[in-house]
């Protein structure tokens, strides 16, 4: 057992730095030393660029049946390198794809992925969302083996880069193509957007605090009476409620409008990730503990079917 | 095609939950239960497909005696039946030990398909269904909206992150975790809850199915989240607090 592997996926290098920036809250905590990994060619990956202290050492895994992502092709290749390094901690950043293939990683090696932490405290104590966002949890990793976790988009800052050097190990994993099971077709989009959220100066979002369809047309009102454009969270979508191009969040668009007003909108990371951006926002919320308001500028704990008309009424007002 | 579909029940969506006296869990007195979301959809996913394919539909889930509320919800939408393994100690299983227990029961049932919801709306560990289809041998793939059955197998349509998709070919038995939203999800009808009373739930505990209560991770504790905003709570009724707002919307924050 010795260091610290630092998982880095190519192409998302922002939340690799973050996850290296975890790394680097572990090395503080337990002194071990840093290494970092990653699928994909050595010259045109994660490791080009970098974040925080260089770690001293780069793997660069290649093979010609990791080209395109398999879980099946991943978690064969990364347990190899992991029984030939013998790390202490594994470290990934928790996008889709780690979710898809770290948990049966994980199992390999009879351990559990604590997954989308938020913070490493001592212990070390990994402290991940309990309840979408309404709790905090302590996990603790006990015995030997491994210990695996994923880190939450955003938790960590990308530390500024440091001078260093990093030696680029290659690592070339024995498989055959009786491994990968699964065939994957090429990426695709949904359905054509037609609305561009992305560049709204002004968004009204709404919930499921919203109730029933029937109701959207208050909420219609007020993002009309603001001039602004109407968007939601997934299960107002997922209902039909709304077309899918107005979802906002990790599977859905990406906004940063000046102003994000959300309606009886929980607040789970998901639905974060894709608005915390925003210039100021405003929630609506009948419950004043939901997670939405942790990251609101103004907040109104009220219910939305008192809150919403009125607001509308005062817009209005203030218009005239 | 034989189906088996993991179910969990978790707490309302609105409940309160407060945290218990030890500070390890919370407070489970006086709480509603509900069918996980996206178990939800994995149920409805099942039922179609079994719609189109014929079959057999069969829900699991561990957890205390509650849970038998929540399976017969499952039997009445339409599942032939149930296994529950009951067990009250599910706060002191890690992932790795919910889904040994869920691999046991499914094991010699011999399914040609399992699926799971993507994630549960307690712990949202995201990863059960995963751990599952490594303790079976079996191939899985994750976050999936449509399950097409093939001559060979599946093609499942797969949801990657803003806004794409795949779609992925794989060989049955298979392991899926299901995302909210591939379809409409269907009410029990009156004839359903009628029928699920009648409808097979197997009992059986951990011990029995020879799964020991190892932890790999242990939750030590839990907490409110620490805010690190500090947000402006505005006061007064509906009409008080929309007006500030539209004042501190114009002239401090200057987005209107
Ligand atoms: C892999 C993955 C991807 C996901 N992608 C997305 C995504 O892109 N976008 C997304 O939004 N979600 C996404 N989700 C789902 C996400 O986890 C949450 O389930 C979802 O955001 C919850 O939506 P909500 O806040 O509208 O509903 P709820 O969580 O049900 O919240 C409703 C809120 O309304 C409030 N409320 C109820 N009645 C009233 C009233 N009368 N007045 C005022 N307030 C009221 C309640 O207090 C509550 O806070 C994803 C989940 C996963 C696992
Ligand atoms: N106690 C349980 N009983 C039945 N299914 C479960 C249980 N716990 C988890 N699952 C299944 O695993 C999925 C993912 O849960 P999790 O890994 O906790 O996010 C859930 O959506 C369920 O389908």
């Amino acid at each position: 057992m010795s260091g610290i592997l630092v998982i880095q996926e190519a192409g998302r290098n922002r939340i690799s730095f973050e996850a290296l920036a975890a790394g680097s809250a572990l090395v503080e905590l337990t002194g071990l030393s840093l290494e970092t990994a990653a699928i994909g060619d050595p010259n045109s990956n994660v490791f080009v660029e970098t974040s925080g202290t260089p770690p001293a050492v780069a793997h660069a895994i290649q093979h010609h049946l990791l080209e395109t992502y398999t879980s099946d092709g991943y978690v064969h290749a990364f347990e190899q390198l992991i029984r030939k390094l013998d790390p202490s901690y594994i470290v990934f950043p928790h996008t889709y794809q780690t979710r898809d293939y770290a948990p049966r990683l994980a199992t390999r090696f009879g351990q559990v992925l604590t997954s989308d932490v938020t913070a490493i405290e001592a212990g070390p104590a990994f402290v991940r969302q309990l309840f979408q966002g309404k709790m905090t949890g302590n996990y603790r990793h006990q015995g030997d083996g491994p210990c695996f976790i994923s880190i939450q988009a955003g938790a960590f800052r990308a530390n500024p880069p440091q001078e260093g050097k990093t030696t680029i190990l290659p690592f070339e994993p024995q498989m055959t193509d009786d491994v990968i099971r699964t065939s994957p077709g090429a990426p695709f989009r949904g359905a054509a957007q037609t609305v561009d959220l992305g560049s709204a100066q002004l968004i009204v979002a709404v919930g499921r605090g919203i109730k029933d369809a029937d109701n959207l047309p208050m909420v219609q009102e007020l993002a009309t009476a603001l001039g602004a454009e109407i968007a939601a969270s997934r299960p107002i979508c997922d209902n039909g409620w709304l077309p899918m191009e107005r979802q906002v969040g990790s599977s859905g668009q990406t906004v940063a409008p000046k102003l994000y007003l959300a309606v009886g909108i929980s607040g789970a990371i998901q639905h974060l990730v894709g608005m915390k951006g925003s210039q100021c926002i405003v929630a609506i919320n009948k419950d004043p503990e939901a997670p939405i308001f942790e990251v609101a500028d103004y907040g109104i704990a009220g219910d939305l079917f008192e809150v919403v008309p009125a607001l509308t009424e005062a817009i209005k007002a203030a218009g005239q | 095609m034989k189906i088996i579909v993991a179910i969990k029940q978790v707490p309302e969506r609105d409940a309160q939950v407060r945290i218990d006296a030890a500070g390890k869990w919370i407070d489970e007195s006086g709480l509603q239960w509900a069918l996980n979301e996206s178990d939800a959809y994995a149920l409805e996913e099942a039922l179609q497909l079994k719609e189109k394919n014929g079959g057999e539909v069969v829900v699991v889930s561990a957890g205390p005696e509650r849970v038998g509320t929540t399976i017969r919800e499952a039997l009445a939408k339409g599942a032939d039946r149930a296994i529950h393994i009951d067990c009250d100690d599910l706060g002191s299983r890690d992932a790795l030990g919910v889904a040994r227990l869920l691999a046991a029961a499914m094991k010699p049932e011999n399914p040609d398909l399992v699926l799971t919801g993507l994630q549960s709306e307690d712990l949202g560990l995201g990863q059960t269904g995963v751990i599952v289809a490594e303790l079976l041998g079996l191939p899985h793939a994750t976050l999936i909206l449509q399950v097409e059955k093939t001559e060979t197998g599946l093609k499942v349509k797969r949801e990657l992150e803003e806004g794409w998709f795949q779609s992925i070919e794989l060989p049955t038995p298979a392991v899926l975790t299901i995302q909210s939203g591939g379809n409409k999800l269907r009410y029990a009808t009156l004839m359903g809850i009628k029928k699920a009373k009648t409808k097979e739930v197997r009992r059986v505990t951990a011990s029995e199915l020879g799964v020991d209560g190892a932890q790999v991770v242990v939750l030590e504790r839990i907490a409110l989240p620490q805010k690190q905003k500090s947000t402006q709570m505005l006061p007064g009724n509906a009409k008080e607090a929309a007006a500030t707002l539209v004042e501190k919307l114009k002239f401090e924050a200057r987005v209107l």
